[in-house]
């Protein structure tokens, strides 16, 4: 049975309040989750005060502005600035994106921002998840190439038409955000793949050059690892590469009827 | 590889990890209400399947017990459970055919999944008041 409540080592306290940057104009609010792994105590939620005439437009230019400027125990991921590392996903007022390419004004109504680490996972220290069984999931649908016949002299070759078929797969970044804000993962990520592992499934289901379909479905053919989609959809409402997982998902267990027929 | 484990973030810490917070912090939308709703409404079709047999033993059994029935049905509070488990019945149906669709590989798209949602809760409620509309016209 799911458990919808956190445990109580998870519940949140109200944190510290930090001071307002003196004389700023233009303010936004800014309330994140904190948990220390030193202190002992419960996770909390901390009030920042963010100057936005001194600050970028997106959520992590402003994170970056707390941490710079205000408090620089403030502990998240990133790295590209421009969603092609998925290293800033978080959850952004309620949904699940990428705090780089989020605008501040777009997520919110420009005062108040709520900022928690992706959810339904152990968290490593603030905005911080441990993501270990997630990729693990991905490790294990062999996400490369697989062939039985002896590799061609120079390379495998694919029309234009077959690669094609790729495009809405292959630009997956792996952030986590669509399998986080799954339900079905979140009460049974243990055994269900989730829809970033599934997705990437697909996508080597479909490439023509692979020669490894059968064992590939044979290995979802699982009453959990796959069939625990319910088509809730959030995977496909918060990718931020606007990906469809939910579709995916969908085609796969289409391919595991028609190879019965 | 595994020293690089043993000294992964944590190890060694002995407070256990905090879980992230999920359904207290997420922004529901509607595919994720509808599939709760229709979980639901699923689980109260079991209730209201038993209020048919029921009705069905009671009419099989005579006059005396099918007029308690009809007592019971014919109270407001009844009636309520009535109308509930008539839209109960068509929010599942419709939700059944949202799903056949999604499961032919259709309507995936944004504005389609959103629209096929909104249409599953507005839809049972139309289809609700119709039939009873129908039914106390005719009673």
């Amino acid at each position: 049975m799911a458990e919808f409540t956190l445990p109580k080592n998870s519940r949140m306290t109200e944190g510290k309040t930090w001071p307002k940057p003196a004389s700023a104009q233009r303010v936004t609010t800014f309330r994140v989750y904190r948990w220390n792994p030193d202190d002992g105590k419960n996770p909390s939620i901390d009030t920042y005060y963010v100057d936005r005439d001194d600050c970028g437009p997106m959520v992590l230019d402003a994170l970056l502005w707390i941490k710079n400027k205000v408090d620089p125990t403030l502990t998240l991921r990133r790295s590209c600035r421009e969603g092609i590392c998925g290293s800033c996903s978080m959850n952004i007022n309620g949904a699940n994106t990428l705090a780089c390419t989020m605008g501040i004004d777009e997520c919110s109504d420009g005062k108040l921002v709520k900022i928690y680490p992706l959810p339904h996972m152990p968290v490593v220290k603030d905005l911080v998840p441990d993501l270990t069984t997630f990729y693990t999931q991905h490790a294990s649908i062999e996400p490369y190439l697989k062939t039985v016949t002896p590799s061609p002299e120079k390379e495998w070759r694919q029309s234009p038409e077959d690669r094609q078929k790729l495009d809405g797969l292959y630009e997956c970044i792996l952030c986590a955000c669509c399998t986080t804000s799954c339900p079905s993962y979140w009460w049974n990520g243990d055994r269900y793949l989730g829809p970033a592992a599934l997705l990437q499934a697909y996508r080597w289901l479909i490439d023509s050059r692979d020669e490894d379909t059968g064992e590939r479905l044979d290995r979802l053919e699982d009453p959990f690892r796959l069939y625990r989609c319910h088509t809730i959809m959030n995977c496909a409402n918060v990718c931020p590469k606007h990906l469809n997982p939910a579709k995916a998902i969908a085609e796969i267990k289409k391919m595991m009827v028609t190879r019965q027929l | 590889m595994s020293e690089v484990r043993a000294r992964a973030p944590g190890a060694g810490v002995e407070q256990a990890r905090p879980l992230s917070p999920h359904l207290q912090i997420y922004r529901w939308t509607w595919t994720m209400a509808m599939s709760v709703v229709h979980r639901i409404t699923g689980c109260a079709l079991y209730g209201g399947t038993l209020l048919v047999v029921w009705w069905l033993v009671a009419l099989a059994a005579g006059p005396g017990p099918y007029a308690t029935v009809q007592w019971v049905m014919n109270s407001i509070l009844g009636r309520l459970v009535l109308i509930g488990f008539t839209w109960a019945l068509f929010h599942h149906m419709l939700g059944g055919i949202r799903h056949f669709i999604w499961d032919l590989g259709y309507g995936f798209e944004r504005e389609a999944r959103m629209n096929l949602a909104r249409f599953t809760l507005f839809g049972s409620l139309a289809l609700t008041v119709v039939v009873w509309v129908i039914a106390l016209a005719l009673a």
